[in-house]
């Protein structure tokens, strides 16, 4: 087990991050929830950390008749019943290096919860060092969570404000490579995601999620990330970004670097992605390797 | 169509639970999914591109008077609910006839009371698991 403390304070918001070895310290600090965000929902069931919580994605954060999150009522109900305050730091963790981690973490931004971290490297990383794991629920008192309304305007871009976005600033595609080019209408291995046509939103470049890890899972150093998104894909400071991938929650991993890693102040997570945009009439879509041009936007808007 | 008995007892003992438990008797399944006999351990299965995580299973159909189906489905620790899924196709379909087996709406899936708790695009690699176990198995029957 390695006990050498990467330097957060590289980041432009270190607070967003802690180590496994700090929530190892910190597993019953009062004030301090840990969250367990999986995409494979039993996941927390076959052991979690130590007082850990579920929250899932799928089942707790959607609405569950329209495509969107739950109201200002519904997370209130939802947290009240995990016991999270609306002063709790809450740290996030997760399978698949975080995904629905950053995923959450995003959902509750919209929502303002002041203090949330993610995990760096998350639950794989943790498993990798033999920690302790429990199939043990945590017995939390009911909290009276306030009704907060979601804010979908600073962190969250709309169909039609991607559409108006086209031309003004850039766009990040983290999907994997065939899915920008549109060889697939799908992430490999994932086909019941699907859209009707293949491709990407034109001018966006292409930067796949996995560039911003290293190989354990944890996010990379500044400067390799600022190779990345700055020099590589030609983001410059006081860009305003919209990120997409095929649901949002890749793009949500890249959401993150870019807000809190990298500082940037504008940056917006497109969450109807994809699977909204490939399936929508009239869009304008770019194919093949390159980002694209706007002749064709204006059709739809 | 109709349900197997076994297949049917499956779905009534999810159904019978209250619906924030059912997750707990489908990481029983999981837990309990049986290794693969030595015979397949460095034999080339189909895999089950529509799950997320690597999942290969296949069947064998005897030569008897039933065509009694044997069911062989392999999934990571680190995949549960895919583990989960397929420790109920093995426990529900292992033994039965190639007709019974056959003979399995496809919906199945949907019949267990876990697309609330669950999510229905979850159900979906379990749906793909049945198809693509009626198809070997009906590829068999034909051989």
């Amino acid at each position: 087990m390695s006990s050498e403390q990467p330097d957060y304070t590289q980041y432009a918001h270190p607070e967003r991050l802690v180590s496994t070895e700090w929530v190892a310290q910190n597993l019953e600090t009062p004030g301090v929830v840990i969250v367990e965000s999986d995409e494979d929902v039993l996941l927390y069931e076959t052991g979690h950390l130590p007082g850990a919580v579920k929250l899932d994605w799928h089942t707790e954060l959607n609405d569950p008749v329209r495509r969107d999150y739950v109201d200002g009522a519904g997370l209130a109900a939802l947290l009240s019943s995990k016991g999270i305050s609306r002063e709790d730091t809450i740290v996030i963790y997760g399978d698949r290096s975080n995904w629905w981690a950053a995923y959450a973490l995003w959902v509750l931004s919209l929502f303002g919860h002041q203090d949330v971290r993610l995990m760096d490297g998350g639950r794989d990383k943790w498993v990798a060092e033999e920690r302790e794991l429990t199939r043990q629920k945590p017995q939390r008192q009911l909290t009276e969570y306030p009704v907060i309304e979601r804010d979908d305007s600073t962190l969250r871009a709309f169909l039609p404000q991607v559409l108006n976005h086209l031309g003004q600033g850039p766009l990040i595609d983290v999907r994997s490579a065939p899915e920008y080019t549109g060889e697939r209408t799908h992430m490999p291995d994932y086909p019941e995601e699907g859209a009707l046509r293949g491709g990407h939103i034109p001018t966006a470049a292409s930067v796949p999620w996995a560039k911003a890890v290293a190989a354990d899972g944890t996010f990379l150093p500044r400067a390799e990330l600022e190779a990345v998104y700055l020099d590589a894909a030609g983001l410059k400071a006081g860009d305003d970004v919209v990120t997409y991938c095929r649901i949002g929650e890749r793009s949500s991993h890249t959401w993150f670097v870019l807000q809190h890693l990298l500082g940037f102040e504008n940056v917006r997570n497109y969450d109807g992605s994809w699977t909204e945009w490939g399936n929508s009439v009239g869009v304008p879509v770019a194919v093949g390797p390159d980002a694209g041009e706007l002749s064709t936007v204006g059709a739809a808007r | 169509m109709s349900l197997p008995a076994e297949l049917a007892e499956i779905a009534e003992d999810f159904n019978a639970m209250p619906e924030n438990e059912r997750l707990e008797l489908l990481l029983e399944f999981s837990d309990n999914l049986p290794e693969l006999p030595a015979r397949y351990a460095d034999a080339d299965l189909e895999r089950v591109e529509e799950c997320q995580s690597p999942v290969f299973l296949t069947v064998e159909v005897a030569q008897d008077g039933d065509r009694t189906v044997g069911v062989f489905i392999t999934a990571p620790r680190e995949a549960p609910t895919t583990r989960g899924f397929a420790g109920v196709l093995t426990e529900g379909l292992h033994g039965l006839s190639a007709a019974e087996v056959l003979a399995v709406p496809d919906d199945f899936p949907s019949m267990l009371g876990l697309t609330r708790a669950v999510s229905p695009l979850r159900l979906r690699g379990m749906s793909a698991m049945l198809g693509r176990i009626k198809r070997r198995v009906a590829l068999e029957v034909r051989a």
